[in-house]
């Protein structure tokens, strides 16, 4: 009897799933035209961006720290710049927050696009769709001014200071990849973390993409400093572009519209007034 | 599928020339070891049924090829496995450190807070505090506290590195969990044991030493036990100090890929730890009870 019970529920189970499984979208990627695009939500572009969002990227503006709808910052800026070229009001940009996992988790999202920092890379692209570039990122290390990590010329002179970088960067990539320092470097959940580590002395020195560098050295961490910005690495620079879900329709939408904003200057405009002011710093040689 | 009845040859189920009581006996036998069978027959069919189910489900599913590649890939399984695996050596070497000081520090907090009399409150005040606070702050709160807080204060004496003083937010939070149960133990011997052991002569902590702990030891090691096999996953709490262990390193894999295979490689190394911890649990909680119910006969 109970044996009976159980088949009926776990038929009924199997019968609900093979449902669900049945309405599937069909028709990725066929859209076509971009003059009319459809979005999850019609007519407004939802944007997805980190939980946090940290200056000089987003929320950059004097009183609006965390705040993405002001359009302030390099990413803020380039998400108003974008909804304007694929014919949305500012109005019609809604923001949602996605922490890192449910990002790459597989299935439907609910959201047309995220931007917070993704390194376009070709591992992640087999799982996730990038939109091209739309900024070339140099990694840069940041130090106290008179630890011995201040004066390190070259690659070699890090090699044995005490590392950190936040996790899901190619920052940390870099150390381990490029740096190769003695002890493993340290890892952290986020920057706040490592700038925690830093505070408490457990590591000499943090690396970040040059921006953030510039953000947190003047801002966050202002008895450190940028060290030096890091030789690339050989191969491909490395970009940052929008990411998708898998077979997204709306990324040939969303290139048409990066390269006409960079066509017109839109771009480097952005970028002039949100991530070049930190001055010159020097160069690390290999 | 209990084996344990004779041999059904064996028995005579006829019964012919033995007494009635004998007879029932034997018939009684072999109708168990007959719903044995049926209860076996049945549970064999309703796991496979249930097993089975439950594959097609997820098989069947629309998104399972994706699921597939993204937590079961053989390649990641193999790229991922030796930074994992390296990790995990470093989570089972704090696990071993923290066992070495959290069983002494908890069995000295709970004997303090045991100890009786009005001289001794400031010391059963310090051991009430320990627990209260080490006990209520939640763990990864406490790794933060001491790991990143501490070392921050900058204090000359005192060591900043990451692991120990994850080490010591793990060893603090447990023996204040720990003590409890210990005291549930000295809690649980009848005071007359005290009594007698004081009217034989013994000091307050003779009598603890020789008659209160020995006893209240026993009755907490199974609950004791447990504490070892949760001790032994919340280790990879300290992650968030930047220490790369199994967990973390599987972070780092899924962050870099975007895929969550190396997940499987630290639950899979976990699982080789605290599952024959937990049977071992099991076995000796099993084999107490055991003991005890003779020795009560």
């Amino acid at each position: 009897m109970k044996l009976k019970t159980l088949f009926a529920i776990l038929l009924a189970f199997t019968l609900v799933a093979a449902a669900c499984g049945d309405d599937e979208e069909t028709g990725s990627g066929s859209s076509g035209s971009c003059d009319d695009v459809t979005t999850k939500v019609d007519g407004t572009l939802t944007v997805a961006t980190g939980e946090t969002v940290y200056p000089p990227w987003m929320g950059a503006g004097a009183d609006d720290f965390d705040d993405p709808t002001t359009g302030t910052g390099y990413e803020g800026a380039l998400v108003y710049a974008l909804a304007e070229e694929l014919g949305f009001s500012a109005d019609n940009v809604t923001f949602v927050r996605t922490p890192f996992d449910t990002v790459i988790a597989p299935g439907e999202k609910d959201w047309d696009f995220n931007i917070q920092q993704y390194s376009i890379t070709a591992e992640r692209d087999e799982v996730v769709d990038f939109s091209d570039g739309y900024y070339q990122v140099e990694q840069a290390i940041i130090g106290a001014a008179d630890s011995p990590a201040a004066s390190a010329g070259s690659i070699a002179g890090l090699k044995d200071l005490r590392l950190g970088a936040a996790i899901g960067t190619t920052s940390l990539d870099y150390i381990d990849s490029v740096i190769e320092p003695s002890s493993a470097a340290q890892v952290y959940d986020d920057n706040a973390a490592a700038k925690a580590a830093f505070d408490a002395g457990q590591v000499d020195g943090i690396v970040f993409d040059l921006p953030t560098a510039y953000y947190i050295t003047a801002v966050e961490i202002t008895d450190a400093s940028i060290i030096g910005v890091l030789p690339r690495t050989d191969g491909e620079p490395e970009e940052l572009g929008m990411l998708f879900e898998e077979g997204s329709p709306l990324v040939p939408c969303v290139n048409d519209a990066l390269a006409a904003l960079f066509a017109n200057g839109t771009m480097d405009a952005i970028e002039d007034e949100w991530l070049n002011q930190g001055g010159s710093v020097p160069s690390l040689s290999n | 599928m209990s084996l344990h009845g004779p041999p059904t040859s064996e028995i005579d189920l006829d019964g012919e020339g033995e007494p009635p009581r004998r007879r029932l006996l034997s018939s009684t036998s072999a109708l168990l070891q007959e719903e044995g069978a049926k209860a076996a027959i049945v549970a064999v069919v309703s796991t496979l049924a249930f097993f089975g189910l439950a594959t097609l489900l997820i098989l069947s599913s629309p998104n399972w090829p994706r699921v597939r590649d993204q937590f079961f890939n053989p390649d990641d399984f193999a790229k991922a496995a030796p930074d994992v695996v390296r990790g995990f050596w470093l989570n089972l070497e704090l696990f071993a450190k923290s066992m070495l000081v959290i069983p002494i520090l908890a069995l000295i907090v709970a004997v303090m807070r045991s100890l009786r009399g009005p001289a001794f409150f400031p010391i059963r005040l310090i051991a009430v505090l320990f627990t209260d606070i080490f006990r209520g702050i939640p763990l990864i709160l406490l790794v933060l506290l001491l790991g990143f807080g501490v070392p921050a204060l900058q204090i000359d004496f005192l060591p900043r590195s990451a692991e120990f003083w994850g080490l010591s937010a793990l060893a603090l939070s447990y023996s204040a969990y720990t003590a409890e149960i210990y005291r549930s133990g000295i809690d649980a011997v009848p005071e007359s044991q005290r009594s007698s052991a004081r009217a034989l002569g013994l000091t307050q902590w003779q009598a603890m030493r020789f008659a209160i702990l020995p006893q209240a030891v026993r009755n907490v090691v199974p609950a004791l036990m447990n504490t070892v096999v949760s001790l032994q996953k919340d280790v990879a709490l300290v992650s968030i100090l930047g220490i790369r262990e199994a967990v973390r390193e599987a972070q780092i894999y899924t962050s870099r890929t975007f895929n969550y295979t190396s997940y499987l490689v630290a639950t899979l190394l976990f699982l080789a730890i605290s599952i024959p911890l937990t049977r071992f649990v099991d076995w000796y909680t099993a084999r107490d009870r055991r003991l005890r119910s003779q020795a009560q006969v």
